[in-house]
């Protein structure tokens, strides 16, 4: 190796230090912490590793139910929702000639992006309060729905239209109905697709904090990022043994998920996809 | 046009039906919302009170209130969430997270192995975990006494920093980096990679340093999605929320952003009224971005990209 090559590979290997630092400083406080007795907001590797901070959570009711009932009602919920409603309408979408598909789209993009955040949280909160869905997990799943739909749709009509439609013409010529049709031929192709839809929703579903926080008043229906909000001690500090415990059991089913998509499809862009949630 | 084209794999009454429940649910809660918020902000609409019970129309004042240039800059008030929100978008997606996210995607280009896996899952790690569980690390990580930034700091002799109290905007700009850089990073990677092979070799073959690459290859070739990286970036990031949990807009709303802004006014205040004002004003701001992205993307699939 020449003295360039070699300059160029220590100026690579310190920008990869340096990345890689900058990535994963900021959340080694949350594999840290939990597993530490007095768990405050400095790293350390803890000279004795507890699991004490786990079973404080696991005999607590009302944070085992936020975070194993409620939290996956609400991401179960939407992703189900999210999952059905999109590829039906991904489907139809794609399967309809019609004039005026790409304004559908170009509608479904130009609202998705205005409608967002607490400012859509605004007229929206006022909607449920007069359908009487406020601290009702229908209003959380609902809210969620319609504001990951687009972007569901979007991902959805790119796997369906990649489809070649030979097989459904010859089912259709066979005599089967069209719903038979979308549901033996289509459905069992496009698994694929809804399996990342699925999982895309579910993660949107259960990383949401600011739409529960507004809906859900009950506290025996708050989910897990809500709830975790009430880990303080009475003078208002937070006990940060069971926040940091709390945050990592939370947090496990999205790297699970992440390592399960990366291992089967491998993490990449689907039609260059975020999701914004609300 | 060929004539199987006009063979319809749906009858027109079924796909309706497969639409409904998704239009049902987007007229509900995407386009009945923008009508609303509208007519809303024309009202002093509040959920206690007397104007609870019969909101009455109250005209701009709801607006005029937000933009009363005599008090506005004050902390706490519209103009400063706004210039707030300025200096976040500009600092936190435009200088931060887009060119991070090339500075990665170039550099990982053409090489595979651990370092690349490494640096994507870490990023993309950051990018997907729940924002709640993030913040606590990040509220930890920028502690004063016990936080590793100061840790790390005070091995090059840098003395303790109050990042809370004295740069509260910047610590929600380094966080909001550190959260969205996957996004430019995957996007540019992608890009990158659908660079002909040809176009290295050609490069390879003329002897060509790597600034001309850059200027002359990679920059000309990405510059679509440059663009619509800085525009998506620029309009989520506009919206975000979770840097509230970090320092919930302090101290003294020094670091609030408008979203923050709406939240305070319409949920904490619950005066929906001049919160749906706010709202129509970000919805405005949304609807120009919006319309930017999707020009440009009509331009791109015209020429055939």
């Amino acid at each position: 190796m020449d003295v360039k090559a070699i300059f160029y590979k220590i100026i690579f290997v310190i920008f990869v230090v340096l990345i890689t630092s900058f990535f994963l400083l900021p959340i080694l406080w949350l594999v840290a912490a939990p597993f530490s007795a007095q768990a405050t907001l400095r790293v350390t590797i803890p000279s004795v590793v507890t699991v004490k901070n786990f079973c404080a959570i696991f005999r607590n009711t009302f944070a085992v139910r936020a975070l194993f009932l409620n939290s996956i009602l609400i991401a179960g919920g939407t992703m189900f929702g999210v999952t059905l409603f999109a590829t039906l309408a991904a489907y139809a979408i794609s399967r309809l000639n019609i004039r005026g598909r790409d304004i559908f789209a170009y509608l479904l993009v130009l609202f998705s992006s205005v409608v967002t955040g607490t400012a859509a949280m605004v007229p929206v909160f006022l909607l449920l309060y007069y359908l009487k869905l406020i601290d009702s997990y229908l209003g959380v799943i609902f809210v969620l729905i319609g504001g990951l739909l687009p972007t569901g749709i979007f991902l959805m009509r790119d796997f369906v239209e990649s489809l070649p439609k030979s097989y459904e013409e010859s089912a259709l010529v066979s005599g089967a109905h069209p719903w038979q049709v979308f549901r033996d031929v289509a459905i069992p192709i496009l698994r694929p697709g809804m399996m990342v839809l699925a999982v895309w929703a579910f993660v949107q579903a259960w990383g949401d904090f600011l739409i529960p926080l507004i809906v859900i008043r009950s506290p025996s229906k708050m989910p897990a990022p809500v709830a975790i909000y009430s880990f303080y001690t009475e003078g208002g500090t937070p006990v940060l043994t069971l926040i940091s415990a709390y945050s990592l059991l939370y947090a496990i089913p999205v790297v699970i998920l992440y390592l399960l998509v990366n291992w089967r499809y491998g993490f990449r862009f689907f039609g260059g996809i975020k999701g914004g949630g609300k | 046009m060929k004539r199987r084209d006009y063979v319809s794999i749906l009858p027109r009454s079924v796909a309706f039906a497969f639409l409904a429940p998704a239009v049902l649910f987007l007229a509900t809660f995407l386009i009945f919302p923008v009508i609303w918020v509208l007519v809303i902000s024309f009202t002093n609409t509040a959920l206690t009170g007397p104007a609870g019970t019969s909101p009455s129309f109250v005209g701009v004042s709801n607006f005029s209130q937000l933009f009363n240039f005599a008090r506005w800059m004050r902390l706490g008030e519209f103009g400063n969430a706004l210039v707030n929100t300025v200096i976040f978008v500009l600092g936190s997606a435009l200088l931060g997270q887009v060119p991070l996210g090339l500075a990665i995607a170039m550099l990982f280009h053409k090489r595979r192995g651990l370092s690349r896996e490494l640096v994507f899952s870490l990023a993309t790690m950051a990018w997907i975990l729940p924002g709640v569980a993030v913040a606590f690390a990040w509220i930890a990580f920028l502690d004063k006494d016990f936080g590793n930034l100061n840790a790390i700091l005070s091995v090059f002799g840098i003395s303790k920093i109050d990042w809370y109290f004295d740069f509260p905007l910047y610590s929600i700009i380094l966080f909001n980096v550190w959260r969205g850089t996957a996004f430019s990073m995957l996007l540019f990677s992608a890009a990158l990679g659908n660079i002909p092979p040809s176009f290295w070799e050609t490069a390879d073959v003329i002897g060509a340093s790597a600034w001309q690459r850059f200027r002359d290859i990679i920059f000309p070739l990405i510059r679509p999605n440059l663009f619509t990286a800085l525009i998506l970036v620029t309009l989520w990031t506009f919206n975000v929320f979770t840097p509230y949990l970090i320092t919930g807009g302090g101290p003294l709303y020094r670091s609030e952003t408008v979203s923050m802004y709406t939240y305070r006014i319409a949920f904490k205040f619950l005066e929906f009224g001049r919160g749906a004002a706010v709202a129509v004003i970000m919805m405005s701001i949304n609807f120009i971005l919006a319309t930017i992205y999707l020009s440009l993307q009509r331009r791109r699939s015209l020429y055939g990209r």
